[in-house]
Formats: C-alpha cells, structure tokens, sequence
C-alpha cells in the first residue's frame, strides 16, 4: 500500500503541482463532489444545486460529479475522504454529521483529516407543529410537557442534530420530552403531519411543503436572529415573520454549517482553486436562487476564519453532546 | 444413477450441513455476545438495541443445533464431486483474483484481463478474437458509466497515464 | 368530470412533438439504467437531474419520469434472463421468471412481466388522476404502530408456516435479521455487531447481498453441471408477444390482487419492494397453482411485477398531492421540482395546473411508449442467451461487480458479493431457503425500527399495536395469513378423514 500511495503522490505530482510553477493549478479530471448522504436530501441538494451552477456558468473546465455515499450515517464517505489524502478531485459537503458522527460512534476520523475548503452557508432549524395543534408558541409546547402529557418530537436519525436540539429544549425547560428517530426529514414532516408527533426540528427545506399545504405551522426558529427572506410562502407569512425562539424566552440557538472539504496532504494552490470556484459559485443567480428555496443562510468562509469557526463549533457539540449523553463510551 | 455417485469421489452433503451448522452457531454465539453486552433488555422506553438481535441470534442458534442434529443422522449423499469442484474453481478462483485486481489496477483493465482470459481459456476462442472483444466490451462500459451516467468507478494506473 | 378535462389538456402538453422526443429518450436510458444491477431508478433520476435545470418544467419531469418507467420495466429483464435482479423490487420476479427462462420460456416470460408492469403501472395513474387528494390523505394515518404492521404483513403473506425445512427457514430468517442489524442502529444512534471494524460499520445493502446470492451463485451452479445455460433455445418471435397476451385473462384475478396490494403500498407507502414480495406471497398463497410456483409459473411473474408497479407509480401521488416523497426516487424528483422552480403540496394541483396534468398525462403515454419499446426488444433480449456461456460468463460476473460497486460506490462492496455469491451457492445445494434471507435483509431494519418508534411514541407500551381500528385490523390479517397453511392443512386433513381416505403423511 505505501509504494502504491508513493506513486500516487508522485504521479499527482507529474500532472498538477509540478506544473504549478507556471500557472495556477486546474483540474486534470473529473471533480468528484461526495455527498455523505443519499439522494434527495438536503446535503445532495447543495451539491446538485452546486453542480448545476458550475456546469451552467462553465466555471470550471473539468466536469462535476456528486457520489453519494450514504452508508453508517456519512461515516463511510469521511473514512474515504481521509483515505484519500493528496487527491485533489475529491471533496466532501458536510453538515454538522462532520463532527457528530465520530463522536456519537467511535470513528477514527476527525475533520482535521481534511483540508477545510469554505463554509458555503448555514442551516436553519425550526420548531415546528402540526396545523391545528393547541400550541401557539415554543413556551406552549414545553408547559404542556412539563405538565405531565406525553409530547413527543421527532426527527432525522439518532444521536445527530434534530436529537440535539430536542434533549437542548427538554434540558432548559425541565419538561421530559420523547425523541422519535425517524429515517430522515422527509419521513419526519409526513409523521408530522398525520399527528403521530407533536413536533418536530426540520430545516426549512424539509418542512415548507408541508406548510404551504396547511399541513404544520413554525412555532419559532432556533437562530440568534430572523431570517432576511421576506418573500410570502403561505397566503399571509414569510419566512422573516417567524420569531426567534429567544423571543419566546428560550436560550438554546442552533445553526448548522454546510461546508466543502477536500482531503487532506493537498496543496495550497490546489485548494486555492476551489476556494475561488466557490467563490464564483456564491455569485452566480442560481446559488442565490438554492439559498432563497431553502431558507439558508448565506455565511461564506475561507482560510483561517474557517478553520476558527470549525474549531469553536466542534467544541460547543462536543460539550451538548457530552452534557446530552450522546458520547461513545 | 445411485451407482455413479458412489462411484464419483467427492465431499459428502453430511460433512457440508454440519460445517455450514456450526458456522451458524458461531455466527449466533457472536452475535448473541455483541449484542448481550451492549443491552438486549426492555428499558422504560421500549427495547434496547440489542433486545431483537440477541433473540434472533437464541433462536438461530437453535435452529442450527437442530440442523445439525438431523444432519448427524442423514444418511450420507453426495453435496459435490471433485470434478464438479474443479470446474467451480475454474470460475471462482478467476472471479477472486478479478475482484483483488479492481483494488489494483482499477475496474476497466482488470475487466478487460478478466473476459479476455476467460474466454481463451475457457471459450478457446483465438487469442485476437477474444482481446478484440474485451476490449470493445470495456469501452463501451467506460462510456456508458463515466459518460453518460457520470458514475466514476475504480481507476488504476492505465487510466491515470491516459489522464481520464 | 372536471379532471378529465384538464386530463385531456395535460395530453395536449404531453404530445408535443418535443415531449414524446423526451419521453422515448428517458424510457431507453432508463431501461439502461434498470438492466444494470446497482444503478438503480433513483440513481438514474439523480444523475440525470443536473441536465434538466435550463429545461421546462413539464419537460425536465416528463423525461426524468420516463426514465422511472423505462427502470421499472428494465429491472425485469436481468432477473428472467440471468436470475440477477436489476432492482431490488424485480427480485421476486426471479423466483419464477429465472425458471422459464431456462425451460425456454424467456420470451414468455419477458412480455408477461412487461404486460404485468403496464398493467400495475396504468392502474397507478388511474388512482392518481381521479383520487389523488383523496387517497394521498390516508398516507398520512400512517405512524411507525401502522408501518411495522404492514412490515409484519408482509412476512407473514410472504413466509408462512411451511411444512419442510422449518428450521432451515427459521436460520435464513434469523440470518438476514441478523445482518440487517449490522452497522448504525438508526434508533438508539449505536453500532451494532460491528466489531469496531470499519468495513462492518457500512453493514451489508440489501442489493449487493441480492447481486451475490442470485446472480454469482447461478454462475457457480452453472459451472457445476458444465459450461452451458441450461435455456432451450425456442423460436423466438413476436408472435410469443401475442401468444402470452391470449393466455392472460384467465389470471384476472392475480393480476387484481397484485395492483391492489400495489397501490395500497405504494400510497402508504410501503414501498414497491414490499409490494412485489408481497403480491408474489399472496399468488403463491392463493393460486389454485401456487404449490407450482418457483418452477416456472407464469403467474408468479405477473403477481409481482403489477404490485410493484402499481407501488412505483402510486408511490408518486403523495409527492404530488402533499409534498412527500413515497419513495426514493419521488424524493430525487421532489428536489428537482423545487430545483426548477415548483412548490410540490396541494397548491401544486391549482398553481401549476398544466405542470401537473402534463405530468399525469405523460404516465399513460410514458408507459405506452415504455411498452412498445420493451416488447419490441424482447426477441433482442432472449438472443442474449445464444451467446455462449464462456462469453456470458465473465460478463455478467463483470456486470454484477460494478452494479455491486454502483450501489455505494464502494469497492469492499464487491468482495462482499463475492462472498454471497458461495454463500448463495452452499445455501441452494443444502436446500436453505433463500427468500426469507432476501426479505428480511431489506425489511429487517424497517421494521424494528417502527416497532421501537411505535413503542418510544407510546411511552413504552405494546398496547400501541392495538391501539386504533386500522393497526389493530392489518396486525390481525397478519395473524390470519401466518396461520393460514395450518389452518388450510387442517381442512384439508378434516375432509380427507370425512371421506374415508387415508390421511397423507
């Protein structure tokens, strides 16, 4: 394996770096963008909505292709990644799973594997609950959990963020509240809507359909601030008049990164490109279309601001999920 | 018929249903003990995540000691002849080595390698014919998944000084 | 009848010269897509989807669409002609299409199971173009309590409690479990039986699992009695195509049954695999032949095939009416309707009206297109069996390596095929029973994890699986078909005794 490995770096190094002397590095192949997830979901959304705005704007000669890899909860397409060290046609979208996974599961993989490349944006979560549910407010559901009825809140998998946030909300108020794993968003908003839960965390992306279709309501959202889109999606609201959870007196924010992330061993000029391919990408009218579908919020990071945000984030979940007892033992 | 399998020489079903049995049980003690220590119980909130595997992991266990049970008293019978093992292996042992070289030298060469001797030595079709065929095959593969679908799969060296 | 007005202007957008151009390009790439192990529907949606940004709306879903249909149509194929399923709901098929092939029936075979799709499929968008709202409600009184009962439905149609080999099914059940749980338990967050191994951590796919223990084994089986498929060569001609079709009325009722079973899975949805597997238990089950099937029943290959139709199509209508995706490849397009711009939910039928009855229209036109197109080649398809057996060989064993691959993009996934491959090949030769394996490989998961859901919603209580008139009727028809073989084996006993017969052994 490591006279394999040898010629790969040296091979990568007869086709991309040693002709970095003289002109800025450029794909030779095609950019495989990895997706930890299957198909639909909101990570591979990012990375089609990506792949269109590259590929429409030719931002980039070589060809774009998104992989899913779905398996042990994104854990796979990580270890892959960090297999990959020096392969600069690889990268790798990420959500909070980045560090959540290896925490909650014992897997040798850490993002300091990889070469941070930039946060995209960041996600947003909202409490939600079925239509005509008695609930006005997140304070609402919480007194009626703390007096005794059974509230259950479902979401995406086990021990990740939608977990996260429920154990967060139940930790704050002192009400016990259920967590009912679901198989992902999707499934998540249909158990919502037939009433099976009381609600749920969903993105915004998970749950508009079934808003607009009268089907669940935000209670608030769980961001320091509003989001800006002011655009009507129901007959009387947009996403700008939804209130922070703060404003309704809970302390508990939760954001999550969208983030691009190449292996590790790779070159500075290397990654350099794809920093700047991103940044072209920010620009184009479809990105800011896929921000505007699903509710993101724009927040673009390179370099060392990047590597800082990561740092602090890994270790506020580090400290909830110790807190939640979400830990591997 | 009866005569000829007492005849042919070969390994008796009896030996075969008593390994695949005990693999079985081994399987299930495994299992059991995996998912024993993790938790197999009924907690306040409904099973804990070992409770069905380590049941199922019970009664495969049992359903295996009875296999092997009968299998003990089945009287003996042929499970396959040497010569039908030979021919097996002549795919087998291709398709092992086959699956070893996709690590190695990516899918499209070592898929080619792998039809091209095959038919040669197994086909005993000419040496040209059967290259010419392996090597239409994999082209139109490459172009089927890298082009059309946009599906990379396992490259080795040749692709690499092809620069694809 | 105001839907059937906006019916026939849906046909109007659908006929363009344009959108049939789309619709016989994506039924060909998707059958493409279906014949290759691996690649499956929504994977072939997904990798299409890009190229359809700068397209109508109408049109991009019309060809991804297509592509859905030409899957569902091409994944029969590799299961009748090599015992290797193409898509996991085609799995079934193999049980009695596999058979014929190799009495020479391939031909037979291919058009009832094409005729068999067509028939699910049209009764799919029937369901949708006249209840659509309706029915799409009733997917929403399903909660983990109603899913493990469909779940547990499903095994009991598909298993029952055989006479021979008892234990031997109970190991293969027990097994697939068992390797079901291998990886990320989805409910507690925990690895299960992994070993802290990192190549266990993935756990087994159901379709790589399936690629070994049905195609490589034939291989092995092959080989074993010499190097040649055991098919007969017969003429082969469309007049097969019309042969097959005069003999098909007088399966109405299986054929009734399958779409129903279908359209019901696919609205709750329980999906297109449990659907086939449970449309094949219940023909077996209920079929004046049904102890002949698995040796080449034609039957056994319509049942199938409808109920899994009928579930891939009806699987659409939540996506349409409410905005949920009923199964993976809804959910790939429910991204590329918002990608292009479109609300799915209830307000889809009234905003994009035109979209949507372009759609509908598209999916009686779509299979239409889709029938022709793969009746037209099942002469092509059966001559692939002309080719000898050490061409074939390799070649199917290539093709199932990289479905194998495609399905996770994972390399280790081939050496796992491999393996099932022998596993497959001791398991035919000791008279394991394969299905049960199969079945609780691909549902295993599911359905502990809405039986834990159901329990964590109820705080810990069994009595959830009573708990409403609808769980509490599936739970108990359930029962019945468990208990079904005994009590039929037990009339049957009673009435010989009646007669005077002597009792069989």
């Amino acid at each position: 394996m490591d006279i394999r490995g040898l010629t790969l770096v040296v091979s990568a190094c007869a086709l991309g770096m040693c002709g970095t002397a003289f002109a800025a590095w450029e794909p030779t192949k095609p950019i495989e963008i990895i997706v930890p997830f299957a198909p639909g979901g909101a990570s591979d959304q990012m990375a089609r909505a990506i792949q269109g705005a590259i590929t429409k704007n030719n931002l980039t000669k070589a060809p774009v292709v998104v992989v899913n890899k779905p398996a042990a909860a994104g854990g796979e397409a990580m270890l892959e990644i960090k297999a990959a060290k020096g392969d600069a046609h690889k990268l790798l979208t990420t959500s909070s799973g980045l560090y959540m996974t290896p925490l909650s599961s014992k897997l040798p993989v850490s993002w300091r594997d990889f070469t941070p490349v930039a946060l995209l944006a960041q996600d947003e979560f909202l409490l939600w609950t079925y239509n005509d549910a008695p609930y006005k407010t997140a304070g609402d559901l919480l007194a009626a959990a703390k007096s005794g009825q059974n509230i259950r809140i479902g979401g995406a998998g086990s021990k990740r963020e939608d977990n996260l946030i429920t154990w967060a909300l139940g930790d704050e108020s002192a009400a016990k509240i259920t967590y009912i794993p679901y198989a992902g968003g999707g499934p998540t908003s249909v158990q919502l809507a037939g009433k099976h839960i009381e609600a749920s965390t969903g993105n915004p992306s998970e749950e508009v359909a079934s808003w607009r279709a009268g089907n669940a309501r935000p209670l608030c959202l769980l961001s320091p601030k509003r989001m800006a889109y002011k655009e009507k999606i129901t007959d009387t609201a947009a996403w700008s008049d939804i209130p922070t959870c703060g404003e309704q007196g809970i302390k508990f924010t939760y954001n999550m990164l969208r983030g691009m992330f190449m292996p590790g061993g790779v070159s500075n000029e290397q990654r350099d490109f794809y920093v700047d391919l991103f940044k072209k990408v920010q620009e184009t009218a479809e990105w800011k279309e896929y921000l505007a579908r699903n509710a993101l919020l724009p927040d673009f990071r390179s370099g060392a601001s990047f590597v800082e945000f990561l740092t602090a984030d890994e270790q506020r979940h580090k400290d909830l999920m110790d807190k939640a007892g979400f830990l591997a033992k | 018929m009866e005569e000829d399998v007492q005849a042919e020489r070969g390994i008796s079903r009896r030996t075969v249903e008593l390994v695949v049995a005990s693999i079985f049980l081994l399987l299930s003690v495994v299992a059991f003990y995996d998912n024993y220590t993790r938790g197999a119980g009924w907690a306040s909130d409904g099973p804990q995540s070992g409770y069905f595997p380590a049941r199922l992991a019970v009664i495969m266990f049992l359903g295996s000691v009875f296999t092997f049970w009968v299998a003990l008293r089945a009287k003996t019978e042929m499970f396959v002849t040497y010569e039908q093992l030979i021919r097996i292996s002549k795919v087998l042992i291709p398709l092992i080595i086959f699956t070893i070289g996709i690590e190695w030298l990516g899918i499209y060469l070592s898929s080619a390698l792998f039809l091209a001797l095959f038919m040669i030595w197994l086909g005993e079709f000419g040496v040209i014919r059967s290259c010419a065929s392996a090597f239409a095959f994999v082209i139109v593969t490459f172009v089927i998944f890298e082009k059309w679908f946009q599906v990379p799969l396992p490259k080795g060296p040749v692709e690499a000084l092809l620069g694809l | 009848m105001e839907n059937l007005n906006d019916l026939l202007n849906g046909f109007y957008v659908a006929l363009s010269f344009k959108n049939v151009g789309f619709m016989i390009i994506g039924v060909l790439l998707g059958i493409v897509v279906g014949v290759l192990p691996g690649l499956g529907g929504p994977n072939g949606v997904a990798i299409l989807l890009p190229l359809t940004f700068g397209m109508e709306p109408v049109s991009a879903i019309i060809l991804l669409s297509s592509l859905y249909w030409g899957a569902l149509f091409g994944g029969a194929i590799t299961s009748i002609l090599f015992n290797i399923p193409g898509e996991a709901w085609s799995v079934a098929t193999t049980f009695d299409g596999y058979p014929m092939a190799q009495q020479g029936r391939a031909a037979e075979a291919l058009t009832a199971a094409f005729t068999a799709s067509f028939i699910g499929a049209v009764a799919g968008v029937i369901l949708i173009t006249f209840v659509a709202p309706l029915i799409a409600s009733f997917a929403l009184k399903f909660g983990p309590a109603e899913y493990f009962a469909v779940f547990f439905l499903t095994f009991c149609s598909f298993i029952g409690l055989g006479k021979d080999n008892r234990s031997k099914i109970l190991v293969s059940l027990c097994l697939g479990f068992l390797l079901a749980a291998v990886g990320l338990d989805s409910v507690s967050g925990e690895l299960r039986m992994t070993f802290d191994n990192p190549q266990l951590l993935r756990g087994f796919d159901f379709l790589v699992v399936v690629i070994g223990l049905f195609g490589v084994s034939e291989i092995l089986v092959t080989m074993e009695e010499g190097l040649a498929f055991k098919g007969k060569r017969a003429a082969i001609d469309l007049k097969v195509v019309l042969k097959t079709w005069a003999g098909l009325p007088k399966y109405w009722l299986t054929l009734v049954r399958s779409a129903v079973v279908g359209l019901w899975m696919g609205v709750t949805p329980g999906g297109a695999i449990a659907a086939s597997f449970m449309g094949y238990g219940l023909a077996k089950r209920f079929s004046p032949k049904g102890n002949k099937f698995g040796t080449g029943e034609i039957e056994g290959v319509l049942a199938p095939e409808t109920a899994a139709h009928a579930a891939g199509t009806a699987a659409l209508l939540p996506m349409l009416a409410l905005g949920i995706p009923g199964s993976a490849t809804a959910a790939v397009l429910l991204g590329g309707l918002l990608i292009w711009g479109l609300q799915p939910g209830p307000l889809l039928f009234v905003e994009q009206k035109s979209f949507v009855w372009g759609l509908i229209a598209s999916m009686y036109l779509g299979n239409i297109v889709g029938l022709i197109i793969v009746l037209a080649t099942v002469p092509l398809f059966a001559a692939i069996l002309r080719i000898p057996f050490s061409v074939v060989a390799p070649i199917i064993l290539i093709i199932c390596a990289i479905g194998a691959y495609t399905v996770r993009n994972s390399g280790f996934d081939i050496g796992q095929m491999v393996i099932f491959g022998i596993i497959g090949y001791i398991f035919k030769k000791l008279d394991y029973p394969i299905a049960p394996l199969v079945l609780a490989i691909v549902l295993g998961d599911r359905t502990e994890a809405s039986f834990r859901q159901a329990i964590l919603g109820y705080e810990g209580s069994l009595s959830v699986f009573w708990s409403n008139g609808l769980v509490g009727s599936l739970m108990v028809i359930a029962l019945l078909l468990l208990f079904w073989p005994i009590v039929t084996e037990q009339i049957t006993a009673f009435r010989r005794r009646l007669a005077g017969a002597p009792s069989g052994s």
